[in-house]
């Protein structure tokens, strides 16, 4: 799963923004990426380091979506609701997706970090609708069965690597 | 292998078109998003490994040294035909491979790059007619592929494929033989508009850039295509991301600037591996850095991904968010090619719309306006997606009618469905329906039945789609992606939001039209921003449109569409219905009642339309109706 944040790794990815002010939402999505979500302990020394109020961090933070305060699961799932994938029957799958996980739209991520399930609005593959994505892979012209084999497929995956 | 001079860049171009022409068979494979989901990628290395397992000689990129004949196999951007995918596509000959698996690759080696024969099983059929060629399937007939021209046509992560093929040309005659002056005023005389939905005139915009006094300046590009629906900007990002370099570096020379943002959005990541690996290749020829082919002209290219905000396709949004801040749109004027990004005049415009530029330069603004129509020069790309036999991206010239899109190219409406109506500019857009069939889609004709182009998602619905429904999930979109700071669109979208849930969950009453066009009316007229200016336009043409489903939801409780679940009827058939009463118990509203032994009734006004009670009878008895 994520690994322990360490103001080693915040420095080093600050430091391939060249510490620059303008790069914060750069900065973040690093950090995002690492963790999976965005640490609070992060908050201060990135404060220092660029020289952007706390307060403006955590207002960066909080606008976009993508960022999350929460930890979030080793897989992510990203079900498309835009309007192409909206009008061949995206929400049964959202459905059975979160039935297979115990999820719901509070509630998105696993207590064991191995799944978040999200929505999104429009992933840009309408021509294959619906479709979601695991963790940028996307997967076509999904069905509620189809997605939960793949949910299966993915907890033996998840299984095997925290073995 | 650095071009320092514009000999270089034509020598380059030589030797690679050269190299391009040494390629006897050309295999594109598509590796656009959707094709790859489908496998493409795995089938791609499979024709490699069967071709050279064959003795042939194989080429994955152009090679730097001249060479002999070769069969290239290149990855390739978006076709467009994406329902299709997997796509394979053959050159010379021409023939279009669609729903390619990897157990064909063998026949497609033996068959066809060997032999050069046609595998008619694979090839796109309607209607009992195969069509081998790509050019002959009605979808790619119709079409007038500008600024799609490559994508499909070539190794998209390639710079010297695109030198191969005449690229940088109209960079080089801008830099070498134009002024200034020269690139605008052919820009403003080809009439080219914005193309990512206001369509706003490009030359207007860069002659206002250009008179600017403050420096530096900036060239910002809007990748952050965030309607629904919407994947023609993805498409050349993935598919000929140097077109759009091109088309940049052209801007630079024109307004006087050297800076330059793409802001891409979180949900593309293959379009940024794309364009960094073009802006690289770039750099390492030259094309882009300090003292560009010898000349004092800089430029460079930086990419920002998106973070997840729809309100970010807005110009003061995206350089605000560009600046690593919050996206919220401030109040113009001043406008964005005053004071921009840094508070710098900047040039902002779309991906298609730089895409755009290249060819205006090189073949003249004549050129340009002998597509389309006065007032709406050029072709549209567009997305073509919702109910219809062929979903995918198409471009046609700006005039186009609806019918040619959905029923030419389109294919139609499947499984013998009716087309009802098509969402055209995402949820900033409106409705058109059958009578707009005929209509000429052009920026100015679309305005005034209460549509816009957008940035050109066109989702079609057929018959069994619900209006208020389809209204109600824009809203919704809308309402969550608002960004707060004004009161007309934080407030407004809500309440508007909140009177279409009651509409289709059967609650609503007949004045409640005459208050969402109210409030409709308050919110576009006094939102800070386009995203709020235009947010109620799917309820307005909905309800101007098909204001008779609204009635039948708030007047019948009935949903013409038969979509919204509240609105189904459950009713219980006397002569099958033995009295049983199984389905009373499981009632959780104790809408059901009877006499054991004899026919039990629902009570509609009690029924919360669960169907539990159909789940419970053992005779079939109950019906569910719309």
């Amino acid at each position: 799963m994520s690994q322990e944040f360490t103001t080693q790794v915040l420095d080093e990815i600050i430091g391939a923004h060249h510490n620059s002010p303008s790069a914060v939402i750069a900065i973040l999505q690093d950090i995002q990426e690492r963790y999976h979500y965005i640490p609070k302990a992060a908050f201060t020394p990135l404060s220092r380091r660029v020289g952007v109020s706390e307060a403006s961090i955590y207002s960066v933070v909080t606008f976009y979506e993508n960022f999350s305060l929460e930890p979030k699961g080793r897989f992510i799932f990203k079900v498309c609701d835009g309007t192409a994938c909206h009008v061949r029957k995206s929400m049964p799958i959202l459905e059975r997706l979160r039935k297979e996980l115990a999820l719901t739209s509070d509630q998105v991520t696993t207590p064991d970090l191995g799944f978040t399930v999200e929505t999104v609005s429009c992933l840009g593959a309408c021509g294959l609708a619906p479709v979601l994505t695991v963790n940028d892979k996307v997967y076509p012209a999904m069905t509620p069965n189809k997605v939960s084999a793949l949910v299966a497929e993915l907890k033996e995956e998840l299984s095997h690597e925290t073995n | 292998m650095r071009l320092t001079s514009r000999a270089d860049l034509q020598q380059a171009r030589r030797f690679y078109s050269q190299a391009l022409s040494q390629q006897t068979t050309k295999i594109l494979v598509c590796a656009g998003t959707g094709c790859i989901a489908g496998g493409s990628l795995v089938i791609r290395d499979h024709l490699i490994e069967l071709l050279k397992a064959k003795g042939q000689n194989v080429a994955v990129t152009l090679a730097d040294e001249p060479h002999g004949p070769e069969i290239s196999v290149k990855s390739s951007g978006c076709h467009g035909f994406c329902e299709m995918g997997p796509l394979v596509r053959i050159e010379p000959s021409g023939y279009l491979y669609i729903k390619v698996k990897p157990e064909d690759c063998a026949e497609i080696v033996e068959e066809t790059v060997i032999n050069g024969r046609h595998i008619p099983r694979l090839a796109y059929s309607f209607n009992e007619k195969i069509f081998p060629k790509q050019d002959e399937i009605p979808f790619y007939k119709q079409q007038t592929r500008l600024v799609l021209e490559h994508c499909g046509h070539i190794d998209a992560t390639s710079v010297k494929e695109y030198l191969g093929l005449g690229g940088y040309s109209a960079f080089e005659k801008a830099l070498f033989d134009l002024s200034p002056d020269d690139i605008i005023k052919e820009l403003s005389d080809s009439g080219l508009r914005g193309r990512g939905g206001g369509g706003f005139p490009a030359g207007k915009k860069w002659a206002e850039v250009q008179r600017q006094k403050a420096k530096p300046k900036y060239v910002v590009c809007n990748g952050d295509e965030g309607d629904p629906g919407a994947f023609m900007d993805r498409s050349v990002m993935e598919g000929d991301p140097h077109r759009m370099l091109e088309g940049m570096l052209i801007s630079g020379i024109a307004c006087d600037a050297s800076e330059a943002y793409i802001y891409v959005r979180a949900e593309y990541p293959m379009a940024v591996n794309r364009l960094k690996l073009a802006i690289e290749e770039a750099t390492e020829r030259g094309l882009l850095g300090d003292n560009i082919l010898g000349s004092n002209f800089s430029f460079r290219i930086r990419i920002n991904r998106g973070a997840g905000a729809f309100v970010c396709g807005e110009g003061s949004a995206l350089t605000s968010s560009i600046e690593g801040k919050r996206g919220m749109p401030r109040v113009k004027p001043p406008r964005t090619a005053e004071k921009g990004l840094f508070g710098q005049p900047t040039v902002l415009n779309n991906v298609e719309t730089f895409a755009n530029v290249p060819e205006i330069i090189n073949k003249g603004a004549k050129w340009h306006r002998s597509f389309g129509t006065a007032n709406s020069a050029g072709t549209k790309a567009f997305a073509l997606t919702g109910n219809i036999r062929n979903t995918g991206l198409i471009e046609v010239p700006m005039g186009s009618t609806l019918r040619t899109i959905i029923y030419d190219i389109g294919g139609g409406i499947p499984d013998d469905k009716d087309f009802k109506a098509v969402q055209i500019g995402g949820p900033s857009g409106g409705c058109l329906t059958k009578e707009h069939l005929d209509l000429p889609l052009d920026f100015d004709s679309l305005k005034k039945v209460g549509a816009m182009i957008g940035s050109g998602g066109l989702v079609v619905m057929d018959s069994e789609t619900c209006m208020v429904e389809v209204a109600r999930f824009f809203m919704n979109f809308i309402q969550s992606e608002s960004c707060g700071k004004c009161v007309p669109c934080r407030e407004g979208t809500k309440r508007m939001l909140m009177i279409l849930e009651r509409i289709v969950t059967g609650r609503g009453a007949i004045r409640d039209l005459d208050l969402l066009l109210e409030l409709a009316d308050t919110v576009s007229n006094t939102a800070l921003c386009g995203l709020g200016k235009t947010a109620p336009n799917p309820v307005v043409s909905t309800i101007r449109n098909f204001r008779s489903e609204y009635e039948a939801h708030i007047l019948e409780r009935r949903c013409p569409g038969r979509v919204c679940a509240k609105m189904k009827r459950f009713s219980i058939e006397a002569d099958k219905c033995k009295g049983c009463s199984k389905c009373a118990q499981a009632c959780p509203s104790a809408a059901i009642s009877g006499k054991v032994k004899e026919p039990f009734v629902i009570d509609l006004d009690k029924c919360v339309r669960c169907g539990a009670c159909i789940n419970a009878c053992k005779f079939q008895a109950i019906q569910e109706s719309w």
